[in-house]
């Protein structure tokens, strides 16, 4: 296993994802229209400000009739173009993303539970259960609280700053923050989601390249902010398997510290 | 002198010089005095902010370089060698955005112009309620100065961005004082915004109907209903974010939190992104505040040089009474991914989409307005002509930053911050450095120099560009905002060496204010002597420049529509409004 992050540079990077095809589609598409626009639009008005410069003897010209349809044309025409990106596809697209999501059974389910300055992922192993977890038991040596007298914890495998995601299946992500407002950011997929304390999020992504990628934090956190990063890990199904395999199972209940009731 | 009661105009003309230098000029109850005090005030707030913003470019474009000079000013604790640290830019951060957004471009578009151009638009002799536009200044100055003081407090100044999101604004250090000068600043907005109303709605000169008023005076109209109905509930946020972080309640604050390890004490049961809702439903009308008086100054520019009336002055009005209606319904559209429910981003989407469309329509009504006219390229009308195209891109850009899919993407990245900066900055400001040469004259009697405003223009407008239009370059590649260190992540460090454009941008944007800066002080002693060179028809000319005490030796009475110029058989170009009818 060989993975490498994808050269990022100008412009948009690498679409790693189902559904960054889509948004690129869209970012583009309204660039050439805005450049179209604006490119029309700056031809008429230097053509204007020459046509009618101040000469000797050139005075004003009033208009005497007012015609409100025919100054009103170029607004007709971006209503049409943004009543056409509306219904076809911006609620469309957007219905698709953030409003339908993969059926649990079908995803590689997946919390990822933010805080100042990291993301910690946990993943419910082979019973595909999460363990519970509570305010109460966070430790260091705990980061998510994560209850091991529960059954359902056993097999949880908790990391931070690195998320595994296979190939050919949606990862279905529940966001949550301990703390402050973070933003779930992955450029190469165009998935974006702020994680806010108090509040399970769920967000799906399918990834389409295997390789590293980048995951940032998009909203201000605090002073470590900038270096509020980990990895994403896009492998094969084999791999991923394999890989989770691999991983221990989180620590035995016994390990923890009593809650010390702050 | 403090018991006199005067009432009448001419007779309160009379007793004005005998009026103490502090009565004149400090605790002064003229609409025009208050006007210069407020103009220097914001523009000096604004040179502030700005420079906050130089200080923090200079972290982007060299990190982790010690900053040449100033270094050894700054705290050893938030700059450590004289480089600048995660806190000190946070800081200058959330402190760059507050003062210009509320101490800066609002002050200058509404307490500076309106209150200086309003009752002379009019043809009123002040505003209606002398004392309390003398209150609201009298509340914005302190109100700026303890925003400025809470740097050297202990904790700094507010570190959260000046949208301040909980819970992280009610941990962090800095954010009390900040709340406590929001209140009042929101107080001081409140008191101006219904003097303007009142005073349009009632002191207007006879034969001044609403269908004559200059675009300048509905601007500031529509502007001050969106101040006082959107700011108190930016006024009650902030009192239950206060509330939250000196009486420990939980109006933002869920259960369960950890910060940094440590079980929160508070009870929790409360909701971060209320604070979002009620913070932007403020903050998106305020972004019209901030854009269109500077839209009524660039139609007076327009109107004025173009030796012709605005095209589709109906049309305009009509445009910007939408915008104020529309600007309430739009605030989500700052949310889209909040986490606030994804069906609601559709209703978000559309109005969003909707109030484009007047906003377009004004944008043509201008450049058609153009069309025909004699233009003249004076140094005002150079600042006007820049705004359209320049606006132009601000909006064009807002579009992918409202159609809620693309956003998923661009937001909080620079593009957001590219956006936002050609509508204010490259928008309202060279639109409002345009009033300023234009109303120079008025308020002091005499010209600035034209060919300093010239080389300010230039300058300006090319700095401005290579300031912001890189950030749409580094918001494409994906380049988060806010952040202290553009080298931590790989995929914005391709893009890092374009903030050395901006910043390169931004220091010399600061060398071409210089002029400016000059020409204001220089030009008020000693510039050409000047009533009224534009040969401008709005009423404010129709009293001496600068106007005494009192402004109208007699109170005008209007005939005509507010752009009467190149009228056939006249005999002269232009015909005041309050020229009788003979003409």
């Amino acid at each position: 296993m060989n993975l490498n992050y994808p050269k990022y540079g100008w412009g948009l990077p690498v679409a790693a994802s189902t559904y960054a095809r889509d948004i690129d589609f869209g970012i583009r598409l309204i660039h050439y229209a805005m450049f179209a626009i604006f490119i029309l639009w700056g031809i008429f008005f230097t053509y204007l400000l020459i046509r009618y410069r101040r000469r000797d003897g050139v005075p004003a010209e009033r208009e005497h009739e007012h015609h409100p349809i025919k100054s009103l044309m170029p607004d007709l025409i971006v209503m049409v173009f943004e009543i056409g990106l509306i219904a076809f596809y911006a609620i469309p697209v957007w219905s698709r993303i953030k409003q339908t999501f993969p059926d649990p059974k079908d995803a590689n389910e997946i919390n990822v539970i933010a805080e100042q300055f990291a993301w910690n992922v946990q993943y419910p192993g082979p019973d595909g259960k999460f363990g519970k977890r509570s305010p109460d038991l966070v430790h260091f040596s705990n980061p998510i609280g994560l209850d091991r007298s529960d059954p359902a914890a056993k097999d949880d495998v908790v990391l931070a700053n690195e998320i595994h995601m296979p190939l050919g299946k949606p990862t279905l992500i529940h966001l949550m923050s301990k703390d402050v407002i973070h933003s779930f950011f992955i450029p190469s997929f165009r998935i974006k989601q702020d994680a806010v304390p108090g509040m399970d999020i769920p967000v799906w992504v399918q990834p389409t390249r295997p390789g590293l990628y980048e995951l940032s934090c998009a909203q201000l956190c605090g002073f470590g902010h900038s270096l509020m990063r980990a990895e994403v890990v896009v492998q094969t199904p084999a791999d991923y398997a394999a890989w989770l395999k691999s991983q221990e199972p989180a620590p035995a209940a016994a390990a923890q510290p009593q809650n010390l009731g702050f | 002198m403090a018991n006199q009661h005067v009432s009448d105009p001419t007779e309160h003309a009379h007793a004005s010089h005998e009026l103490s230098f502090w009565r004149k000029y400090v605790f002064s109850v003229d609409h025009k005095v208050i006007g210069l005090q407020y103009c220097i005030t914001a523009w000096i707030f604004l040179l502030i902010g700005f420079s906050l913003m130089m200080l923090m470019r200079w972290q982007l474009a060299f990190p982790y370089q010690p900053v040449p000079f100033l270094g050894r000013f700054l705290s050893p604790h938030l700059a450590p060698n004289g480089v600048i640290s995660a806190e000190l830019y946070n800081q200058l951060g959330a402190m760059h955005g507050t003062i210009m957004v509320f101490l800066g471009i609002v002050p200058l578009a509404v307490g500076a112009f309106g209150n200086y151009l309003v009752p002379l638009q009019i043809g009123a002799p002040d505003m209606a309620f002398p004392r309390l536009n003398m209150m609201s200044y009298w509340l914005y100055l302190p109100a700026g100065l303890l925003m400025l003081a809470s740097f050297f407090l202990p904790g700094g100044a507010a570190q959260s961005g000046w949208t301040s999101y909980p819970p992280l604004a009610d941990i962090n250090p800095g954010q009390t004082v900040w709340l406590l000068a929001m209140v009042i600043i929101i107080t001081s907005s409140l008191l101006g915004s219904i003097n303007f109303l009142v005073t349009t709605l009632n002191m207007r000169a006879k034969g001044l109907t609403l269908s004559r008023l200059p675009v300048f005076v509905w601007s500031e109209m529509v502007a001050s209903v969106l101040l006082l109905l959107a700011f108190p509930p930016l006024e009650a946020a902030s009192i239950l974010q206060l509330a939250d972080r000196v009486l420990h309640t939980s109006f933002y604050i869920p259960a369960g939190l950890v910060v940094l390890g440590v079980p929160s004490t508070a009870t929790g049961g409360g909701q971060p992104i209320l604070w979002q809702h009620l913070f932007w439903f403020l903050a998106h009308p305020e972004v019209y505040v901030l854009v269109l008086p500077p839209m009524g100054i660039v139609a007076e520019i327009i109107a004025n040089n173009t030796r012709k009336p605005l095209h589709g002055y109906k049309t305009i009005v009509a445009s910007m009474i939408a915008i104020g209606f529309m600007s309430f319904i739009v605030w989500a559209h700052h949310m889209f991914i909040s986490g606030m429910a994804p069906a609601l981003s559709n209703f978000f989407l559309v109005t969003t989409m909707i109030i484009s469309v007047p906003s377009v329509a004004i944008l043509t009504c201008f450049i058609y307005s153009l069309k025909g006219g004699s233009i003249r390229f004076t140094t005002p009308m150079l600042f006007a002509l820049a705004f359209l195209p320049m606006f132009g891109i601000g909006g064009l850009t807002g579009l992918p930053l409202g159609i809620s899919v693309t956003d998923i993407y661009l937001h909080d990245t620079y593009y957001v911050i590219g956006h936002f900066h050609y509508v204010v900055v490259t928008g309202s400001i060279v639109a409002m450095m345009g009033g300023v040469y234009h109303w120079f004259p008025k308020w002091f009697g005499r010209k600035m120099n034209d060919t300093l405003g010239k080389v300010h223009f230039w300058g300006t407008l090319l700095c401005m560009n290579g300031v912001f239009f890189p950030m749409f370059i580094q918001g494409m590649a994906g380049q988060d905002r806010r952040y202290w260190d553009p080298m931590t992540q790989l995929h914005n460090v391709p893009t890092q060496p374009l903030h050395v454009v901006s910043s390169i941008s931004a220091w010399t944007l600061f060398l071409f204010q210089l002029p400016f800066i000059y020409n204001f002080f220089h030009s008020m002693f000693h510039g050409e002597k000047a009533d009224n060179p534009w040969e401008a028809t709005t009423l404010e000319w129709a009293c001496p420049s600068p106007p005494p005490h009192g402004n109208f030796v007699k109170i005008p009475r209007v005939y005509r529509g507010p752009y009467e110029y190149s009228v056939p058989g006249a005999k002269t170009d232009w015909i005041a409004q309050d020229a009788p009818e003979a003409a």
